[in-house]
């Protein structure tokens, strides 16, 4: 992974220093709410219905050991004792004292981490595949462009007053992973006829209030060119993008208005004074540079497999979290792990200190000090070697990290909720709960197979709702909380913004009504055919019918 | 208090003067400030018998291209920030100094508070015109919080390697 050098590291320092004596003159009356309230945001800090929120960038959702460790200090010294890894690869702390973020920031800084961009209007921190260097699809291993940009990004000068927030994510894979199609700008990393690597950009992606699916303003960008073209991007969407209402702000209302066309033309226009500035050009050493901090690791040859088949035979527990928890690998003799984080009576994503901790010490055993957080709210050890996966998960399992249902069912995004956010109208962790006490049979959640289900408690949409094969939303009907159902949503290559059921059910019925959807679901379903299959060949009508029909039926 | 910063120092006794919208031309040697409509409308006038030196002032609604005609014959163009919140004034500075290649002075107007003043400088602004009731001499520490920065100073062309071998070094 990347390493900090005294100049990422001064900055980060001067960062720390700057904001303590930012929240020095806040608390002192020199700083007004207003004037103060973009410079916490630009430093991770919300102000939360019960107590600030404190949201901590992990770029491209890459962690050390010692980072995880500093996490797991921060959510035990500073907070309840646990941590919220969100659909961004980030992690969120929902109980720090406004007084001490200073403090934490200055932690984080101990071990090259920061909360720099992870709130406000300004780009965020850049996503990418959890799989990135392993995944046996890959075209160009993403993290040395992540890191590039996360550079060029980290308190640009031109883009720290936006109109909106801005997300980028970058694949670097035939599969996405990272959901570049729903993303301000989304980055596809392509080789075209001659060999030569480039990058298929897209804009105008997102979710919120008004889901969009980005459009492709340029197929063949030649990588060098990457930083002039999205600051050219940046700068017609600072310029032109709406600030008169916070609802239309986003690049992706420009770029509708435009035309996606027009807004091309604009860039091209602002690129052409651009391109060729040196300081924007990654020259061949600038890529080398970069790559030589994502190499793969001292990979043991000739792993044996006889230890995993044996194990398999002889412990179906296993068998069933190595089917559902880990993927191929590209090096003979590994695979990659997941580490659920939606064990039940657990809200999604929540991971405790002491988890921190001992998930720190079993990468240090199995996974050479690395851990990833995918944007599916769960954790990732890339690099397992095969013969080790049985001890893997007997650790795993005695931290209450083993839970078998990575892409199931109850593997749920989920957002924050009533429970902690401002803007919530509905709970979603209670409903997650629900859901797992409903759902509770692991076997029969494993023959439903890959089914992804995300839940918002608003339209905001942090929990992704719009591209599930199952969504819920939760709304406000005059002070209850009901839940809108969707189906057929993607975030993969076969991006699809889900369809409406129909009228909202109440948070009782949650649970029912899912259960209709899935007994739907399994009648029509044609051999091994995966939810989102059956749906796109039958269509919305079933499930309504279903769901909707009186209680005689 | 003194509200205004140019090159990193307070200066008193500004010698420009923003010209009111209805107001007729002061006559003599006086450096003026005019919005746009009203250059435009009366810059041939002005280009005959001003004395003074001239300069504009504009805000984020208006386009380089606008601008760029008359870059050569101004010697101050003053950008106002409604809102320190609303950013348009950084890309316009930047396309100004960047693709025009203006290089007289650059001044931040309007809602300019201190913690922006370094951002401001480092797309090209060298003055500032502080809101009113402002610490102009607290304002001048934001110039020192930050040595290391992951982009160019505005009028370096440096590459993006050999910038950051200089600053590990410095």
């Amino acid at each position: 992974m990347y390493l900090y050098d005294s100049h990422d590291r001064q900055l980060v320092d001067e960062r720390v220093a700057q904001f303590r004596d930012q929240t020095r003159r806040y608390l002192a009356g020199e700083l007004s709410e207003d004037e103060f309230r973009p410079l916490r945001l630009m430093n991770g800090l919300y102000i939360q219905r019960l107590a600030p929120m404190l949201r901590v960038s992990i770029p491209y959702g890459l962690l050390s050991s010692s980072q995880l460790r500093m996490l797991g200090h921060i959510a035990r010294h500073y907070d309840h004792g646990y941590g919220h890894f969100t659909t961004r690869q980030n992690i969120q702390y929902n109980w720090p004292a406004l007084e001490h973020v200073p403090d934490i920031l200055a932690d984080l800084a101990k071990v090259d981490m920061h909360a720099m961009q992870t709130s406000g209007n300004c780009i965020r921190n850049v996503t990418s595949d959890h799989l990135a260097g392993v995944a046996a699809d890959e075209v160009e291993d993403p993290r040395p462009y992540c890191e590039l940009i996360r550079q060029w990004a980290t308190l640009h000068p031109e883009f720290s007053y936006l109109p909106r927030k801005f997300k980028i994510a970058v694949s670097g894979s035939q599969r996405d992973r990272a959901a570049t199609q729903v993303h301000d700008i989304g980055l596809q990393l392509v080789r075209n006829a001659q060999g030569e690597l480039g990058v298929e950009v897209l804009v105008g992606g997102g979710l919120g209030r008004t889901p969009v699916i980005g459009e492709v303003i340029r197929e063949f960008l030649p990588v060098r060119h990457l930083l002039s073209y999205l600051e050219a991007i940046l700068r017609v969407y600072n310029l032109h993008g709406r600030r008169d209402n916070k609802h239309k702000a986003r690049i992706k209302i420009l770029v509708r208005a435009m035309g996606a066309k027009e807004f091309g033309a604009r860039v091209d226009r602002e690129w052409t004074a651009l391109r060729e500035r040196p300081e924007l050009t990654l020259a061949d050493t600038d890529v080398s540079y970069m790559k030589g901090f994502f190499q793969a690791p001292d990979y043991a040859a000739g792993v044996e497999t006889a230890p995993l088949d044996a194990a398999l035979a002889n412990d179906a527990a296993f068998a069933r979290w190595f089917r559902r928890n880990t993927v191929e690998h590209r090096q003979p003799g590994y695979r990659a792990a997941f580490v659920s984080l939606k064990a039940p009576g657990v809200a999604p994503g929540d991971m405790t200190a002491d988890q921190m901790d001992a998930l720190a010490d079993i990468a240090e055993g199995f996974s050479f000090g690395e851990i990833r957080v995918t944007h599916t709210q769960n954790l990732l050890l890339a690099d397992v070697r095969v013969d080790e996966l049985h001890a893997l998960w007997k650790r795993l399992e005695a931290e209450g990290l083993g839970t078998p249902n990575v892409g199931t069912l109850t593997d749920m995004i989920c957002c924050p909720g009533l429970a902690f956010c401002n803007l919530a109208n509905a709970g979603s962790i209670d409903v997650a709960e629900d859901i797992n006490r409903e759902f509770d049979d692991l076997d029969y959640i494993h023959d439903l197979g890959d089914l992804r289900l995300n839940m918002s408690g608003c339209m905001n949409a942090c929990g992704h709702h719009h591209v599930a094969h199952i969504g819920i939303l939760g709304v406000d009907k005059k002070g209850a909380e009901f839940y809108q159902l969707t189906l057929g949503g993607s975030s993969a290559n076969d991006a699809a913004l889900g369809d409406r059921l129909g009228p909202a059910v109440p948070k009782s019925e949650v649970p029912g009504a899912l259960r209709k959807l899935i007994n739907t679901y399994v009648d029509l379903r044609e051999g091994e055919e995966a939810f989102l299959d059956t749906y796109r060949r039958v269509g919305l009508e079933p499930f309504k019918e279903r769901l909707y029909a009186t209680a005689h039926s | 208090m003194p509200r205004l910063i140019r090159n990193r120092q307070i200066v008193t006794g500004d010698r420009w003067v923003f010209q009111d919208a209805d107001a007729s031309l002061p006559q003599g040697a006086v450096d003026l400030v005019l919005p746009l409509d009203q250059y435009a409308e009366q810059r041939e006038q002005l280009r005959e018998s001003h004395q003074g030196r001239l300069g504009l002032v504009v805000d984020g609604t208006v386009t380089d291209d606008e601008i760029a005609p008359l870059l050569d014959e101004l010697a101050l163009v003053a950008i106002d920030f409604p809102s320190f919140t609303d950013g348009r004034g950084y890309s316009l500075a930047r396309q100004l100094r960047q693709i025009h290649g203006y290089r007289g002075e650059l001044r931040a107007v309007g809602n300019v508070l201190r913690d922006q003043l370094a951002y401001m400088e480092r797309v090209g602004f060298d003055s500032f015109l502080l809101e009113a009731g402002r610490d102009t001499a607290d304002a001048l520490k934001a110039f020192g919080e930050f040595s290391a920065y992951y982009q160019n100073a505005p009028l370096d062309q440096l590459p993006r390697l050999r910038r950051r071998q200089q600053m590990r070094a410095a």
